[in-house]
């Protein structure tokens, strides 16, 4: 099908941008990579009074780097990080999920703050930036503000930004070399959507452990008792099993059936193994 | 209607279009290059591969007007590259294609993937071609002309 007529503008810079969206507060959409947007425009889901176009702000395509931590525009491609092109905080972790998520053609133009916008629950950058604790630089008419990347999105497509704000930036907390992680994506074909996916992090040096699931029925799932049991020095599968099946039962409003159970299960003893391992 | 300047398949384009058009149906019936074939339109068969600044993306899922100032190359815009020649002759020999209406994605995600050394083997080929659906060859004569032509353009850029 064909999207439905609508305007289109494209600002030169992020405050003008943000200019266009507050005029326009709940008829236009912003358009960044468009490899979500466009299917619903083409499929008539969405039918937006008006695009702004953010997709080549410079501001959204910056980079930094310190010490500690790694910044990453918005505007970055799953593909910048795919191929390393913007500096990697996560000890390859990123490079390696860019590289299972969709298509290359779809990774050169669908971008990081695109993804942790639109909060699809089974995609991977949010899970992925919650495991990491970054946190998530966002613009509106009020000014800047940083939310944290753990609980940025709060529904299946809900996520605490404004309907008049944009996300501009992430700040990821760089993983000492002693830091190791997992990540198992279960899908049907390389590329498709997570029907279960789990990322593990644990850095000793930082006493740092997240275990988290993605595509799980909402926001991403951050299993406690996992993570705890991931930081402390000595593992045991055996007591790691135990807290991933804790952390499941905790997880009721999710109303995963005895499937998705297993699903969730397996993606999160597949990642957790690849770190003790 | 949105002004846009591209250059399509190296010579520069100006027009003027309604901001809904996608990158494919301009240039299929703006340009006149129907060898970009659109199908789902939802970004999900990768028949409407082209490039757009040297990478791969789908044509239906970036609008023209979002296409400014950019470079476009279509598979009419690759006749004399000789990647692609040694593409089009192993899909010839080795039967891979049938209908062909998914030949022209086929074709330049492959020369993407063999460009970027990502067809070394062919599991590799068979990841990397997850994003185009073909629905009369079953894939197996696809990734062995890619293979062959990877193998091909190795050979080459050794003798470089």
């Amino acid at each position: 099908m064909k999207a439905a007529a609508f305007d289109y503008v494209r600002p030169r810079n992020v405050a003008a941008a943000v200019d266009l969206l507050a005029a326009d507060k709940g008829q236009a959409q912003l358009l960044a990579g468009g490899q979500s947007l466009l299917p619903l425009l083409n499929l008539r889901l969405a039918s937006p009074a008006r695009l702004i176009d953010i997709s080549r702000l410079p501001e959204l395509a910056m980079t930094d780097e310190d010490d500690a931590t790694v910044t990453l525009g918005a505007g970055v491609t799953h593909a910048m990080i795919e191929d390393r092109r913007v500096p990697d905080p996560s000890q390859g972790l990123m490079p390696h999920v860019a590289l299972g998520l969709a298509y290359r053609a779809v990774r050169n133009r669908g971008t990081l703050g695109g993804s942790l916008a639109l909060a699809d629950p089974a995609a991977e950058w949010p899970a992925v930036l919650a495991a990491l604790e970054a946190e998530i630089g966002v613009v509106g008419p009020n000014g800047r503000r940083r939310l944290s990347g753990t609980n940025f999105a709060t529904g299946i497509y809900a996520t605490r930004l404004a309907e008049d704000e944009i996300v501009t930036a992430l700040r990821i907390p760089k993983l000492s070399r002693a830091a190791r992680w997992g990540y198992a994506k279960l899908a049907r074909k390389a590329g498709a959507f997570a029907d279960a996916l789990a990322v593990a992090v644990a850095d000793p040096r930082r006493g740092y452990g997240r275990v988290v699931l993605g595509a799980a029925n909402g926001p991403p799932l951050v299993m406690t008792e996992a993570g705890r049991a991931l930081a402390g020095t000595r593992r045991d599968p055996e007591q790691l099993r135990r807290a991933v099946e804790t952390d499941l039962d905790s997880a009721a409003d999710r109303r995963f059936d005895a499937y998705q159970r297993r699903l969730h299960r397996a993606a999160a003893m597949r990642a957790i193994v690849q770190v003790i391992q | 209607m949105t002004a846009i300047r591209v250059i399509v398949n190296g010579a520069e384009v100006i027009d003027n279009v309604a901001p809904r058009t996608s990158l494919g149906d301009w240039l299929r019936e703006g340009r006149n290059l129907t060898g970009t074939h659109l199908a789902c339109e939802h970004g999900v068969c990768g028949a409407c591969t082209v490039l757009v600044d040297g990478e791969p993306i789908r044509a239906c899922l970036m609008l023209a007007a979002a296409g400014e100032g950019s470079e476009v190359r279509t598979i009419e815009g690759f006749d004399a590259d000789p990647l692609m020649m040694a593409l089009r002759d192993a899909f010839h020999r080795r039967h891979a294609l049938q209908c062909g209406f998914c030949t022209s994605g086929m074709l330049i995600t492959a020369w993407d993937l063999i460009r970027r050394g990502k067809a070394s083997s062919a599991a590799e080929i068979r990841r990397g071609l997850a994003g185009n659906i073909c629905r009369c060859t079953g894939y197996t004569n696809i990734v062995a002309a890619i293979a062959e032509a990877a193998t091909a353009a190795e050979g080459v850029g050794d003798g470089e």
